[in-house]
């Protein structure tokens, strides 16, 4: 915590006022339960929300519903199931292909647009940044079926653009560009979001690196390359983990647009589609549940590496 | 402009940094660079065009949807019967979910808020056996995916005989790490210690300590949170879709992707213009309080995403 001059001398003017024995035996016997009464509440909801279903679902992956006489467990059989199902692999190697391919030209695009607000050579930077940001405030399903309208082949704009270049425009809902004509919508709905916090630590930069750096007689860009960049460095890895986190559980989109393209998108598009859909079509619900605690895991592993990356790159 | 807004963001979150900025602001002003107003302009234009579209086709009726070019009015202007057909048809179930919407926002956002805004500030000023594994438990269960919880969760709803009722999208609404996170990180520095010690030394009990001085001092963090907290439960769409099967309950992003889902396969594209009216109708509230409200969320991300 950092003091600030209006702190500081408030607290010389308390510890002034009371310098009495009752002050010093408060001071001292500050650990207490109190804490709790303010903790507790949220910690109650969450176990019930969070934890109980984690704990659940780590108890049903390890079981499998049998035909006569119910659960039986199975220990790890489920997981085998998983690792070497085609199925599974697909949709994960789906999402991998997205996170490699939509995390980097998002994150570059938010970075460019970031910069450029906080260069002062706009002229009129609210307006781009609350524009820009604006379709973070659209939800998934909105985007999904704007979007997807306009893709469509009836009454979507991209089919009067193929119309017009003769067929050489590709059709975004076929199964080559469906991954990217999803990865469009993300990069829609999300690019904002993660500008808004690059720009929020750009804004935090003290202006006196800049004003020194321009005395030593850098440009510019070394300006963005050796001061501006690695300040902010710890804002560009909590955007990337939101990213990555974002890619590897994605659903809504590829979701909603199933309906649209049924054979380019299908039930297992992505590991959590095809988790969702051995559910609640299927019924397995314990093979589910290991496909669930085996991206947890893998969400956890990505996640703490870009940090560690991040961290490394600091250093 | 830009001076007004430095000066009207909450005191307390960019506070050390204010000084250089509105130096540099009065300094002579760099020339503006067309190169980044066309790119930024681009960027803007791709940003705001699918919304465009959104209301200018909630303006067609069905057979101009199909017949006139998308990107610009045709037909008849049908906007109001659009908007009144959405809100009478299948005898006005519309109203019915934005009605679920607007109390899965108030319970789940509201409730979510103030749980967070006491756990955070708990974590912040209180010292209590436990802290570190609270800290551990939140940290950690966070880095699991909530939608790989979602089958379970489903489950356990369904054993408890919760599912299909409001509870189940609430409950799990009422959770929200990242307010708790940033609630903590806010509460450390703008609830000074001293206040709470001299509250206490005045015999006051750490709940009217908290609801009569700290709650106000916490207040831009707690518009923060709110707005993360409004929008995520606004647009939430996964967890109402497992939970609940029974219409009357859906919210409003369900109920449009089922009548979107009518359309598709039923083959009956009378109803395309239900779905982006009724889009159109679900955004603008949302987009109203985000436009209102963004200016208390910028400053309080920044707060979050420098100290993370």
């Amino acid at each position: 915590m950092s003091l600030n001059p209006a702190v500081a001398a408030g607290a010389q003017v308390a510890s002034r006022r009371r310098n009495g024995p009752a002050r010093r035996r408060r001071a001292r016997g500050r650990r207490n339960w109190a804490g709790w009464g303010f903790v507790g509440p949220f910690m109650v909801v969450f176990a019930f929300a969070l934890i109980v279903p984690i704990g659940y679902a780590i108890y049903l992956s390890l079981y499998r519903q049998q035909l006569i006489g119910g659960n039986a467990f199975v220990g790890i059989d489920n997981y085998k199931t998983a690792l070497s199902d085609p199925q599974f692999w697909a949709s994960l190697r789906r999402v991998l292909l997205f996170l490699v391919v939509q995390v980097p030209i998002m994150t570059v695009l938010a970075l460019l647009a970031a910069l450029a607000l906080d260069s002062a050579r706009l002229g009129w930077t609210p307006l781009y940044r609350l524009s820009i940001f604006l379709p973070y405030a659209v939800p998934a399903v909105v985007a999904s079926l704007m979007w997807g309208f306009i893709y469509g082949s009836q009454f979507g704009l991209v089919a009067r653009l193929r119309s017009f270049f003769g067929g050489h425009f590709p059709d975004p809902l076929s199964s080559d560009w469906a991954l990217s004509a999803i990865g469009n919508v993300v990069t829609w709905e999300f690019v904002g979001y993660n500008m808004l916090i690059l720009y929020s630590a750009l804004q935090a930069v003290p202006r006196e690196l800049y004003e020194a750096a321009e005395i030593d007689g850098a440009t510019q860009f070394g300006i963005i390359r050796w001061v501006k960049l690695p300040a902010i460095r710890v804002a560009i890895v909590v955007s990337l983990i939101f990213s990555v986190i974002g890619s590897v559980q994605l659903f809504n989109e590829p979701n909603i647009l199933n309906q649209l393209a049924p054979d380019a998108i299908t039930k297992s598009f992505t590991p959590n589609m095809y988790a969702y859909n051995l559910s609640f079509a299927g019924q397995e619900y314990n093979y589910s549940a290991a496909i669930a605690i085996v991206m947890g895991i893998l969400t956890v592993i990505i996640a703490a590496a870009v940090q560690w990356y991040g961290r490394r790159r600091t250093a | 402009m830009s001076v007004t807004e430095t000066v009207s963001l909450p005191a307390g979150t960019e506070g050390g940094h204010k000084a250089p900025r509105l130096a540099r602001r009065r300094g002579p002003r760099r020339r503006h660079s067309l190169l980044l107003n066309v790119l930024m302009t681009v960027m803007l234009l791709y940003a705001l065009l699918p919304l465009f579209w959104l209301v200018v086709n909630s303006t067609k009726t069905p057979s101009a949807l199909f017949s006139t070019f998308g990107l610009w009015f045709g037909g008849k202007f049908a906007l109001w019967s659009n908007i009144h057909q959405v809100f009478t048809y299948d005898n006005g179930i519309f109203a019915r979910w934005f009605g679920n919407t607007l109390l899965y926002v108030v319970a789940g956002a509201g409730g979510a808020t103030l749980l967070a805004t006491l756990a955070g500030y708990g974590m912040a000023k209180f010292d209590f056996p436990g802290k570190r594994a609270v800290f551990a438990i939140v940290l950690g269960a966070v880095a699991v995916p909530g939608t790989a919880l979602a089958v379970p969760t489903f489950l356990l709803f369904s054993n408890l005989h919760l599912t299909n009722t409001p509870w189940a999208v609430i409950l799990p609404s009422l959770v929200s790490p990242l307010g708790f996170y940033l609630i903590w990180v806010y509460a450390a520095e703008a609830v000074p210690t001293e206040v709470l010690e001299a509250a206490r030394i005045d015999g006051a009990g750490e709940f009217r300590t908290f609801f009569v001085i700290s709650s106000r001092l916490l207040a831009p963090g707690m518009v923060t949170v709110l707005l993360f907290t409004v929008v995520a439960t606004w647009n939430n769409y996964f967890l109402p879709l497992i939970m609940l099967s029974d219409p009357k309950w859906y919210p409003l992003t369900v109920g449009l992707n089922n009548w979107n889902m009518q359309a598709a396969t039923a083959g009956g594209q009378a109803v395309y213009n239900l779905v982006i009216t009724g889009s159109l109708l679900t955004v603008i509230p949302i987009m109203a309080a985000f436009l209102y409200l963004q200016r208390y969320w910028r400053s309080g991300l920044a707060a979050g995403s420098v100290k993370a």
